[in-house]
């Protein structure tokens, strides 16, 4: 029993990670610019369709292939963000869920004219495959992984927007930008910047998320739900919550469906609700 | 937004002038029944948009007037939808009318257990706990299969006759009338609700809900109502459906189906109800037109759309109407 | 004034009519599938399926043109679905209505295919029921129990398991394949235990994969749709040690699809699976199918919906052959039943009493093929019928 509870943890605390890499970007892009972005599915799937693409026709290596997407996924939102978003900042919210929804539709009609409608299967280096046998219990190589990415990206993004100098830059513009620019800081640049830093996470976690979840074209609207539950709960502006956020409905929900299994599609949907209507700010919620 | 640029003049006053019928709109629904005369093959589309318009102002009597951002909204629209579906199925009950009203009330009843969660929650909470409970409510609908049919959608659908009279055709002129009817009736309450003081308070609450307490206005209140109305409203819109397809699936509490009716209303505008029966409109016959010529990337250019719109049209297409109407007349 | 318009537009609308009726070159065939939306590579492979039996037998039958009015539903959506159908039949005139991937669209036109008099090919949906809804309702699909009651049987007769899990997809072919697969096998001998669904937007099987593993089965039987789970499920099995030859994964087809299988790599060997057609099935028939579709379609391999769509076409130019081109309901209808005939996936013929489809059910096993994975077939069953019509 206690092995298994072990693994259980294991399990979810992966999954939460999974969904903790593919919405780290939108707790930037919601968070800090307080751009309602539901494209960010879109950028994803960017991400996972320039991975697979790049590991099958270019023959990248997997690692390789990581970056890439990191680095089409924000490059493909500078453009979009200096031609159309920006206009949109002020705008308001209503226009930027039509806005960005619309993008939605644009991004699958051209994923399905382009890649077909089919599944784009990923094929991991031998490494990456299989499990970690220990005593009784067997961990996921690729689990392992997903953890210790989500680790790594939530130690530089903490550090990097609270000890440095561009994250410092960061948060002032999105605080005030009048008086950010009254400071000589290029708020137009910090803004193309962030926005590239949220997309380029999406990218990367479409990416790492194409081996559990698959890929096709709706992957946009497919994986926006959950990553808009993970922002909520974590709370608006934070990465450290959106960390915890992601961990805690991870584990619930995989030892939900474990111990009680009758109720596994109601559970995150009812720690959802439940968290914010106690915490209606997210667990690390500012405002 | 509605001119609310009066300087001081009396309250009353100009409640009865925003009431008042314009000749605009005597057309606009004139021109709702052109499709019995001029488009016989498209009738039961007619019908399809004005269930999605009715939608859409229950939508929009919340969203547009109180504020409430909700992609949930499906929810009520699915129980109003089942419970039509259940009345005939399972109680031998197809009498359409008394089944519509029941569809009404059943999701106006649940609508109003609802709103005391929903006054808790603002911005980002509202939406995700508004689409948290839409949600729970379709795993709800599939974990009853035995109740509802599940994925493969409820059977034995069979709605009598309205008034023992009018079958419902092949054609959809039963349909049609009958969705039309309901429509206009819904829009004339909603008309009649937001023009009173109730419906100023409401978008009093949506300006400035601190201030709201401040004035007197018991704004909790007033927004569990209007989220009661909203409900129920979009309860009949789901009992319709239902009722003039026979049919009624899991698809009818979707997230996809929240997602599409707030799309239409932006589009359209919102707080101004015509915004919510034009954006119906012009989603569906756009979409149906555009998905007959080109079935699989059709999308595409509704997306374009959308994104169009709001690049030139901010207060989605009504408002840009009324602004270009404003120039033209210099 | 109004009446005399309305009269002009009566007149017109009625002369459309008797035009559409005497101009009976063409025959209008209406198929709605979910184009767009999560279904839409379901809607593409059984389209392409209608295009290529079309592109290799020509567009004339019995002296008729056919002609292809596609209409999107958009997912899964009765309502929608109803009223393409209902706007098929009284605005384009079409004489046959066809696609249906999903059970509640076929079942939401079936009724329009009843009042109107039309021939449905239901050319994919599967519960068995669909077919009971209409008169003119013929399926070149297969059902859910056609496969599984069958599978189940066979498990413990040939497969040397005696007891064995169940984990589905928690909707309603999810819970066809549980009963249908439980019913064979324990009628059979065998012993179910625990059965467990999974949503059907469920992006991790980790916590399912563990219980089951929990009670140690000899096999765990699978049904998940097809898409990106089969994959994920297949990985999570695999990585938890419960995998062949400890522990026999059975399934019904979609798990080893041939992007599964080249996600999965190696791991996938072993699995068994049941279905009504095999890629790799060796048969000239077959082989000519296969590579035509190939040849059209990028080099994208068929699966069960494209066979569906062919098939379906088969049955459409068959019966018009043997009406003369009459397109009523009832001709038609009666020139499909008892139809037999040598499809790709080996020879099919409709049930005259039901008017579904009686087909081989294959037993397959993943094995490495020259270098790459294929589903080997173990054992034939011929003649299947659905084995729950007539039942309820």
């Amino acid at each position: 029993m206690n092995a298994n509870l072990v693994i259980v943890l294991f399990d979810g605390f992966a999954f939460g990670m999974l969904l903790f890499v593919l919405s780290v970007g939108l707790s930037v892009t919601l968070g800090l610019m307080n751009f309602i972005n539901l494209a960010h599915g879109a950028f994803g799937m960017l991400g996972g369709y320039v991975a697979v693409t790049a590991m099958r026709q270019l023959g990248f290596p997997f690692l390789l292939a990581l970056p890439t997407a990191f680095l089409a996924a924000a490059l493909v939102s500078v453009v979009f963000e200096r031609t159309l978003f920006r206009r949109l900042y002020r705008a308001g919210e209503l226009n930027q869920v039509l806005f960005t929804i619309g993008l939605v539709f644009v991004s699958a009609a051209a994923a399905t004219y382009v890649f077909g409608t089919g599944q784009q299967p990923i094929v991991l280096p031998d490494w990456l495959r299989g499990s970690v046998v220990v005593g009784e219990l067997r961990f996921g190589v690729y689990r392992i992984f997903l953890i210790a990415m989500a680790l790594a990206i939530t130690a530089l993004l903490v550090f990097g927007l609270e000890r440095t100098r561009l994250g410092a830059r960061i948060r002032a513009a999105v605080d005030n930008q009048r008086v950010a620019q009254g400071l000589g800081i290029n708020v137009d640049r910090i803004f193309a910047v962030t926005f590239a830093l949220g997309s380029g996470l999406a990218g990367l976690g479409g990416a790492l998320a194409v081996e559990i979840v698959g890929l096709d074209p709706s992957f946009g609207f497919h994986y926006l739900v959950y990553v808009l539950i993970v922002v909520a709960v974590g709370g608006l502006g934070s990465v450290t919550g959106s960390f915890v956020g992601a961990a805690l409905l991870g584990i619930g929900d995989v030892a939900g469906k474990y111990f009680v299994p009758e109720i596994g599609s109601f559970l995150i949907y009812l720690m959802l609700v439940a968290i914010l209507l106690v915490r209606p700010l997210g667990l690390f919620g500012k405002r | 937004m509605s001119n609310t640029t009066t300087t001081a003049i009396d309250p009353a006053a100009w409640i009865r002038r925003q009431s008042r019928w314009s000749a605009l709109e005597v057309a606009f629904w004139l021109a709702a029944l052109l499709p019995f005369y001029f488009f016989p093959t498209y009738l039961m589309l007619a019908s399809q948009i004005a269930v999605a318009a009715l939608f859409a102002i229950s939508v929009d009597l919340i969203l547009g007037y109180a504020g409430i951002v909700t992609l949930g909204h499906a929810m009520f629209f699915g129980i109003g939808a089942y419970t039509a579906g259940l009345l005939s199925a399972k109680a031998g009950w197809g009498e359409p009318i008394s089944g519509l009203l029941i569809a009404g009330a059943m999701a106006g009843a649940v609508g109003f257990v609802v709103s005391f969660l929903i006054v808790r929650v603002q911005h980002l909470a509202l939406i995700m706990v508004t689409l948290g409970l839409g949600l729970l409510t379709y795993e709800l609908a599939n974990a009853m299969s035995w109740l509802t049919g599940g994925t493969d959608g409820l059977r034995g659908i069979d709605i009598w006759p309205i008034f023992g009279l009018f079958r419902f055709d092949l054609w959809g002129y039963t349909a049609y009338s009958y969705t039309l009817a309901v429509l206009f009736l819904g829009f004339l309450a909603a008309r009649r609700i937001v023009n009173s003081s109730f419906g100023l308070a409401l978008r009093g609450i949506r300006e400035n809900v601190r201030r709201m307490p401040a004035i007197g206005s018991p704004y909790r209140r007033h927004l569990q109502a209007i989220y009661t109305i909203s409900a129920a409203i979009a309860g009949l819109a789901g009992g319709l459906l239902t009722q003039t397809t026979n049919t009624v699936a899991l698809e009818s509490l979707s997230f996809q189906r929240s997602a599409d009716v707030v799309v239409m209303l932006i589009l359209g505008g919102t707080g101004r109800l015509y915004g919510a029966v034009l954006g119906a409109l012009v989603f569906l016959l756009v979409r149906d037109r555009l998905s007959g010529v080109n079935p699989q990337y059709w999308y595409f250019w509704i997306g374009l759309m959308l994104m169009v719109v709001v690049l030139f049209m901010p207060k989605g297409i009504l408002g840009g109407l009324t602004r270009l109407a404003g120039r033209t007349k210099g | 004034m109004t009446k005399t318009v309305f009269g002009a537009i009566a007149l017109a609308v009625g002369l459309g009519w008797t035009m559409a009726a005497t101009a009976q070159e063409t025959v209008k065939v209406g198929v709605i599938l979910p184009y767009s939306g999560p279904f839409a590579d379901a809607a593409n492979q059984l389209d392409a399926g209608i295009k290529l039996y079309m592109a290799q037998n020509g567009d004339e039958v019995a002296g008729k043109t056919i002609e292809i009015i596609r209409k999107d539903t958009g997912g899964p959506s009765p309502d929608v679905a109803r009223r393409l159908a209902q706007e098929l039949v009284v605005r384009d005139g079409v004489d046959i209505l066809a696609g249906f991937a999903l059970t509640p669209e076929a079942l939401g036109a079936a009724e329009i295919s009843k009042e109107a008099q039309k021939l449905m090919v239901v050319m994919n949906a599967a519960t068995s029921i669909v077919t009971e809804q209409s008169p003119y309702a013929v399926r070149t699909s297969v059902t859910i129990p056609q496969l599984n009651y069958t599978f189940g049987k066979w498990a413990f007769e040939e497969g040397g398991v005696t007891q064995a899990y169940t984990l589905v997809a928690d909707y309603g072919p999810g819970h066809d394949a549980e009963s249908s697969f439980s019913k064979g096998f324990t009628e059979a001998g065998g012993k179910i235990l625990g059965s467990d669904r999974t949503p059907v937007a469920n992006p991790d099987f980790s916590a399912f994969v563990q219980r089951v593993k929990d009670s140690n089965p000899e096999a765990v039987y699978i049904f998940v749709p097809g898409g990106g789970q089969p994959a994920a499920i297949g990985k999570a099995l695999v990585d938890r040690g419960l995998a062949p030859p400890d522990t026999k994964i059975f399934a019904q087809g979609e798990l080893t699809h041939p992007e599964a299988l080249e996600s999965m790599g190696d791991t996938a060997k072993g699995i068994i699976t049941t279905y009504h057609y095999t890629l790799e099935r060796d048969d000239p028939l077959n082989a000519e199918f296969v590579a035509a579709y190939r040849e059209a379609n990028g080099d994208r391999a068929p699966d069960l919906f494209s066979i569906g769509g062919y098939d379906g076409m088969h049955l459409i130019y068959e019966a018009l052959k043997k009406t003369g081109g009459d397109t009523s309901g009832d001709a038609l209808v009666e020139a499909a039943k008892g139809m037999a005939w040598q499809s790709p996936r080996g020879p099919i013929s409709i049930d005259p009493e039901t008017r579904d489809i009686v087909q081989t059910v294959y037993i397959r096993q993943v094995e490495e093929v020259d270098g790459s994975l294929q589903n080997v077939i173990l054992q034939e069953i011929p003649e299947v019928k659905d084995p729950l019509h007539g039942a309820n």
